[in-house]
């Protein structure tokens, strides 16, 4: 007969404020310790400047842009779709969903974002929940395996393994995917795709529902996690936190609800919310996202247009020449459409003079494109606004007054990529 | 109470400051004539109107033009949903206007980049370093007299890549210039 017993936490705040308060009366000699750019618990190339006193922090000053490529200058050289190739390194856990955001961006730019086909929006939709998925299950695999935790590793990326293999079948590229077209997506779904992503959501919940037991009720998880890395919600909103770090602190708001794009108005589906703000509620949180993306998926490919195989050939795209290629077998033969395949590739579509701004749900939060056109086919700037570059902006705050060993604990939970930060 | 009410409302409190709000793409724009007020402007929005969040700040090199720099301001209220636009300009001689960090803590960072890519600088900010590029690196970035290339720097091999080969094809040119070397913005000095 086994006995419950319950955890005793304490209250979170009043813990980080006594910490703090604490490190006034000590004050010995302080340590300075570098931490990256080259770390595994960093992530990719995040160099933290930790000051300790004993193995408590005191300062915590994070130095990025050890991966920048000068992506918004690559942008202003070249046609909009040109640029797309490019959006697959922002976030390169989450390819798709960075092709998807980028789309919709200039969709809107050009005025055609409300009259993209059905199908192709909700191809859109199933992409995106796939990257929400594989990014979620990368970023809890990795931040319970710096936490110790070697098994919910092995099981994610076991998962992830298959959502690659999906993409591939779809995209023809595993990681870089550059699956979407400005006005559509590069392609239909290959027959009997969405019947393998459905074998896939079956699969996944299983090892969701594995990760969960191995994870949410383990005391050693818990006692990592729990009270640790305290984000308040108003300290959240004034950070401009977003995504899952935004919602664990239990601030409700969900670009996908609160700004709906694509086919989001017609699906249903919860946006889980934390109570504390601590590291254990952000991994709840993006532990009931995958569930939720799950449920969106089978909501889509129970209501995609046309049926899993499109058999009444319903279109993915915009059917305007002067903005997505026409296809082939027409150029080499139509007047018309060799102009329009002629002046796409050579000078790209004329895009009216204009601002735009469009923020789309990104698993790590809101990647925003701001785009300011001068008219022509290429933008005059482009500013990218990545949710892991504002989420880390919180650390030199969030780190003082915990210990050394929560810093790993503090980063996996905040869930950032590199690539995306430095743009 | 909408976004385009508010944006009149803010017209209301600072008068000739503000332009009229402009609608274009579903999204409200506001001009605001001094720079050196945005500090107002912000609390004032974030404190009456509800604009609580602060999504982006980004900035626009008018390179020919006068005043050269426009800085963008994005401001979300996360319980009204409403969402605004605030821009300024700054003049290429002053480079300079007010932080935010008083009154949004996430301007710290936006603002480190803006200085670091098109070297505004923003007074009263606490830690006005580079963030992506490195200390002591000489030029600014994203400024459109920089060119695609790079150019070389104290330490060698780094920020310089070799002139991309789409170099001189019809898709690099951008719109503005009478002839196409005009429009290059890789080929242009700040000399010519």
């Amino acid at each position: 007969m086994s006995e419950v017993q319950p955890i005793d936490f304490k209250d979170p705040a009043a813990q980080v404020a006594a910490a703090v308060e604490e490190l006034q009366d000590m004050q010995g000699e302080k340590m300075v310790l570098n931490m990256g750019p080259s770390h595994p618990a960093t992530h990719g190339v995040l160099r933290i400047v930790l000051e300790l006193d004993g193995e408590l922090i005191t300062r915590a000053v994070p130095d990025v842009g050890y991966l920048h490529r000068g992506d918004e200058k690559i942008a202003e050289n070249m046609t909009y779709t040109q640029f797309i190739p490019y959006t697959d390194r922002l976030d390169y856990l989450a390819p798709m969903a960075n092709n998807v955001a980028y789309a919709l961006a200039v969709e809107k730019l050009l005025g055609i974002h409300d009259k993209l086909p059905p199908r192709c929006q909700y191809i859109r939709v199933i992409c995106a929940e796939l990257a929400r998925i594989s990014s979620h299950l990368l970023g809890l695999g990795a931040f319970a395996m710096d936490v110790g935790a070697l098994t919910v590793f092995l099981l994610t990326f076991t998962e992830r393994e298959k959502i690659y293999n999906l993409c591939e079948s779809l995209t023809g590229a595993r990681f870089t995917t550059s699956y979407t077209r400005i006005g559509g997506v590069s392609r239909d779904t290959p027959p009997g795709w969405c019947a393998a992503v459905r074998k896939f959501l079956n699969e996944v919940v299983v090892n969701i529902a594995e990760m969960e037991t191995l994870l949410t009720r383990n005391k050693i998880w818990v006692d990592r996690t729990r009270d640790v890395g305290v984000i308040s919600k108003e300290q959240a909103i004034d950070y401009g936190l977003s995504g899952p770090n935004l919602r664990g602190s239990g601030v409700d708001y969900d670009l996908r609800k609160a700004q709906p794009y694509l086919c989001y108005p017609d699906l249903q589906f919860d946006v889980p919310l934390g109570s504390v703000g601590d590291c254990y509620d952000r991994y709840l949180v993006r532990m009931e996202e995958m569930r939720q993306s799950v449920r969106l998926l089978h909501q889509c490919l129970d209501k995609i247009p046309g049926g899993p195989d499109n058999q009444s050939k319903e279109p993915v795209n915009v059917a305007d020449g002067k903005i997505f290629l026409p296809p082939k077998n027409k150029v080499l033969s139509g007047m018309e459409e060799l102009i329009h395949q002629f002046m796409l590739v050579t000078q790209g579509m004329n895009v009216p003079p204009g601002e735009i701004y469009f923020g789309h749900e990104n698993p790590k939060g809101e990647l925003g494109f701001y785009i300011h056109s001068r008219g022509g086919g290429t933008p005059y700037r482009m500013k990218i606004r990545s949710p892991s570059f504002v989420n880390l902006s919180i650390l030199s705050a969030l780190m003082p007054g915990h210990m050394m060993s929560d810093t790993v604990v503090i980063l996996g939970s905040l869930d950032f990529v590199m690539g995306e930060c430095d743009r | 109470m909408t976004a385009l009410e508010q944006a009149n409302q803010l017209k209301a409190k600072f008068g000739d400051l503000i332009s009229e709000p402009a609608v274009a793409h579903g999204e409200i724009t506001i001009h605001l004539a001094d720079a050196e007020k945005i500090g107002d402007v912000c609390a004032f929005a974030k404190a009456e109107l509800g604009f609580n969040y602060l999504v982006d700040i980004s900035s626009l090199d008018n390179y020919g033009e006068d005043p050269r720099w426009t800085v963008v301001y994005h401001l979300r209220g996360l319980a009204s949903g409403c969402e605004l636009r605030l821009k300024t300009n700054v003049s290429e001689e002053k480079s300079e206007l007010p932080t935010i960090t008083n009154v949004w803590r996430t301007a710290d960072w936006h603002e480190r980049e803006i200085y670091d890519m098109m070297g505004i600088r923003f007074r009263g900010h606490p830690d006005l370093r580079r963030i992506l590029m490195w200390e002591g690196y000489p030029y600014f970035p994203l400024r459109k007299d920089f060119p695609l290339g790079g150019k070389p720097t104290q330490i060698p091999e780094v920020a310089f890549t070799q002139t991309a080969p789409l170099e001189g094809g019809p898709f690099v040119t951008a719109p503005g210039g009478k002839d196409a070397v005009e429009r290059e913005p890789r080929v242009r000095t700040p000399e010519n």
